[in-house]
């Protein structure tokens, strides 16, 4: 069995053995693959004498370098903090026009600003800040509660509807669901809040005694030409953008329904600074006053 | 009939199919109780499921014993060994199954990366369920399936004996199954206990455990009662792959249920060690199942198909001490810059690194067993699938130790650049070693000349390589460029993209992936119909030629 044969193909010698017609030839190991082998224990021997590598009973071997991943860790978090540390105090302690006009705290509350949009913001106003039904547009200039820097960060920092004691407060009344207006009344109104901002009103609607229904119930919070009021946080109607939509079926929807969003307040979330640099960013997204 | 019946002693249930049968008897109701106690709805599903299979065994173990005939199945007939090849037909079977069920699951979370509306809101379609479905599905289901039915094959035909048992073996295959049967269902179902590649609750797993040692019995028993005088090399992978999957599973799930009637477990380990514990695991089950078990594959497969011998005994010898050894050292790079102590880390990592070459001795075995038959690369499809598997091999065992350095992984980790990497040794390697072996078994389990049509292996060759080529080279591109984003700094120190602005540049990636996993998956059903083909309608081997068959009593 053992029979050891040559190979004739290759000329090299089996081990003698047949498993199944499977046999085995008895080539040395390739020199080049022992020796990276070799290589690599050797790469793994030096770095444990040089680095924190084997257990012992109480701790483990440090190695030479004294390396430590954790402190290397610390060193990396406080040469970030101490970049941000200087213009970040001019931050803390600047009020908002101040920073507003000076160009270097600009660019430094812009990019705080913007990095930190980019993770507490974007999941509802867009990455582009341009917003999506139910959440506001920030790029363009039509502000529910004002654009003005002060008037940007108070809405950041104590949010709309949010359980802060400094929030914005004000909501659309349910006009449908509380029997304020009827089927027919709703169809009116939702006819001449389009005339407003220059759209056709449904065909089956009578845009003439909706006028009358918005003098009577929406004009004492969105004003008797229907601008809107920033201080209750009601919305321009005449100027075509949308919170929920404009087409005759989401007004209808947010007349019956009323509509009352929240944004969540920051100032408990985000450090002071950080608020700050965020009302200076958005503000600066084009559409601040 | 009566004549017979009363000319012959009566016939003898033996203890193997009184004992199996008492078990699933008993389990059957157990499962029943469970139903009829459970806390939860899974665990409910799960009960009557459990019991309906457990009757199933029963029945089949009844059936079985009375239409068997009167003697034992002989162990030999002509002198040469009987071989029990039903249990590797099935195994065979199911591979493909699983494989194109998993490729499928596959390419629709990959959809889902995309395109994340097509979960549709539903809980069962959510990404979070479908993934564990999606990597169990090829991992276990699909790479279970090939190295059962090989590995029962191949100790059979290189020990040249009977395996071991003939009820033990059906159990190991039809119980593996049911493992998965349970395991998917439960994912679906929202059963999970949140550890990578170990995500099956409990009984799943205590189940999966008795299987597991009743193959461990049944491979063993095998080898040990064998015609020659050495174990041949495959049989060496499968055994590790047996044994340290035994003890990985045992220990990575080591939980304590809430109730015996809930799904719910909480794992005996906690915090750090835990998450060491879990990716000891999950390295070895990457070492021990995707690598070990399917080098056993190439060092029958490769050979008998290229018809030389192994290129190097002694490297066989010396890469398989040095892979298993250091194996086992490997699992801390999955958790660098963690809060796992960092010299556990740094043995991780520098262990990662010596297992280099070890793989690559798998490699130069496989590869080099060609020589004298390089010729067949351009005539046999089936030969080229089994090359360049081994080749994806090679690169995927060169980019792990890469991973596996610290100033590398602080690139590379939570990245896409991983999934790159698994997949071009899932895809390329496990895959395309399967896709060969599967191609080699059929005809010969099926008693056939050749496969119904090697164009067809052609056409699966090429459209999964294009596929492979397509999802790696799309991840390596997505993962450096995400994990460039997420340590991109501006000038003030502020970090200079948003999490979800990384997001947003890796769709066009997920696309290119998504369509990669689209060719592989037609691969997979090529595949399928081709193995279909060939046992329908397959030219049968001339009988004259053929292994007699075992004959009925």
């Amino acid at each position: 069995m053992a029979e050891k044969e040559i190979d004739a193909v290759s000329g090299v010698e089996t081990t003698g053995h047949e498993w199944d017609g499977l046999k085995e030839l008895n080539n040395p190991l390739p020199r080049w693959w022992l020796w990276i082998f070799y290589a690599t224990v050797v790469y793994a021997v030096v770095y444990w004498i040089l680095m924190p590598a084997w257990p012992l009973v109480n701790g483990y071997t440090p190695g030479l370098l004294g390396d430590s991943q954790r402190r290397e860790g610390e060193i990396a978090y406080e040469e970030v903090v101490a970049q941000r540390s200087e213009l970040g105090q001019e931050i803390a302690s600047a009020d908002l026009a101040a920073i507003n006009a000076d160009a270097g705290m600009l660019e430094f509350a812009t990019a705080q600003g913007q990095a930190a949009f980019g993770d507490n913001c974007a999941p509802c106003h867009g990455s582009a800040a341009t917003g999506s039904p139910g959440y506001p547009n920030l790029q363009d200039d039509a502000w529910i509660w004002g654009g003005s820097l002060d008037q940007i960060y108070h809405t950041i920092a104590h949010g709309i509807r949010s359980d802060d004691p400094d929030t914005r407060m004000g909501e659309m009344t349910a006009f449908g669901d509380m029997g304020i207006l009827d089927r027919a009344q709703i169809r009116d109104v939702t006819a001449y809040v389009r005339t407003l901002s220059g759209q056709a009103p449904a065909s089956n609607a009578d845009a003439e005694a909706g006028k009358q229904i918005f003098a009577d119930n929406c004009a004492v919070c969105h004003g008797e030409a229907g601008t809107g009021n920033q201080e209750l946080g009601a919305p321009n109607l005449t100027d075509q953008i949308w919170l929920y939509g404009g087409d005759t079926e989401t007004i209808q929807t947010t007349i019956q329904h009323g509509r009352a969003g929240v944004m969540p307040p920051w100032v408990t979330r985000l450090d002071p600074t950080t608020v700050k640099s965020l009302a200076v960013y958005v503000h600066g997204l084009g559409g601040g006053q | 009939m009566a004549h017979a019946a009363t000319a012959r002693p009566p016939k003898i249930m033996t203890l193997e199919e009184g004992l199996y049968a008492g078990f699933l008897a008993v389990l059957a109701l157990f499962c029943l109780l469970v139903a009829g106690k459970a806390h939860d709805t899974p665990m409910s599903v799960h009960g009557v499921m459990g019991a309906a299979m457990a009757f199933i065994g029963l029945f089949l173990i009844v059936k079985h014993y009375l239409e068997r005939p009167y003697e034992p199945v002989p162990q030999e007939i002509g002198g040469l060994p009987n071989y029990n090849m039903g249990p590797v037909r099935f195994a065979t079977i199911a591979a493909v199954f699983w494989g194109v069920a998993g490729f499928a699951a596959g390419v629709y979370i990959a959809f889902q990366l995309a395109f994340p509306v097509l979960n549709f809101d539903l809980s069962f379609l959510s990404f979070g369920r479908l993934r564990p479905l999606h990597t169990s599905a090829v991992i276990f289901a699909f790479g279970g399936n090939v190295l059962i039915g090989t590995s029962l094959y191949v100790v059979q035909r290189t020990s040249r004996v009977r395996m071991l048992g003939e009820i033990t073996p059906w159990v190991v295959v039809l119980g593996y199954n049911a493992f998965i049967v349970i395991a998917a269902t439960g994912y679906l179902m929202g059963v999970t206990q949140s550890k990578e590649y170990a995500e099956p609750e409990w009984y799943a797993d205590l189940w999966l455990t008795i299987v597991w040692v009743l193959y461990l019995v049944v491979f063993a028993g095998t080898v040990m009662r064998r015609r020659e005088s050495h174990i041949y090399v495959a049989n060496w992978f499968y055994l590790a792959f047996i044994i340290t999957i035994a003890m990985l599973h045992i220990i990575n799930n080591l939980t304590i249920p809430v109730s015996v009637f809930s799904s719910k477990s909480y794992i005996a380990w906690s915090g750090v060690q835990d998450a060491m514990i879990q990716w000891w695991y999950g390295h070895n089950a990457v070492g021990f199942f995707l690598t070990a078990g399917f080098l056993a594959i190439m060092y029958y497969f490769v050979p008998k198909r290229a018809e030389r011998p192994i290129y190097s005994y002694r490297l066989s010898i010396v890469h398989f001490w040095a892979l298993i050894f250091l194996y086992i050292w490997a699992g801390p790079h999955h958790l660098h810059y963690t809060s796992l102590p960092q010299w556990a880390s740094t043995l991780g990592m520098t262990f990662s690194v010596m297992l280099w070459m070890p793989s690559w001795g798998g490699m130069i075995n496989g590869l080099m067993t060609l020589s004298g038959a390089w010729d067949k690369l351009r005539t046999d499809p089936v030969i080229r699938m089994l090359v360049v598997s081994i080749a994806f091999y090679g690169m995927s065992t060169f980019e792990g130790p890469l991973m596996s350095v610290r100033a590398v992984n602080s690139l590379s980790h939570y990245t896409d650049w991983t999934i790159g990497h698994v997949h071009s040794g899932a895809l390329g390697w496990v895959g395309f070693i399967s896709f060969g072996a599967i191609y080699c078994l059929v005809p010969w389990l099926w008693n056939k000349k050749e496969l119904y049509s090697l164009r067809l292996v052609n056409w699966h060759f090429w459209t999964a390589t294009i596929g492979i080529v397509l999802y790696i080279t799309s991840m390596w591109v997505s993962g450096i460029l995400q994990g460039l984003m997420w340590r991109a700094y501006n000038d003030f120190g502020f970090l200079e993209y948003s999490f979800i602005e990384t997001v947003e540049a890796m769709h066009p990636f997920y696309v290119i992936r998504a369509l990669g996993g689209v060719l592989f998956l037609i691969g997979g059903l090529i595949m399928a119909f081709n193995v279909w083909m060939t046992i329908r309608a397959g030219e049968a081997v001339d009988v004259e030629a053929a292994a007699p068959a075992p004959a009925a009593a």
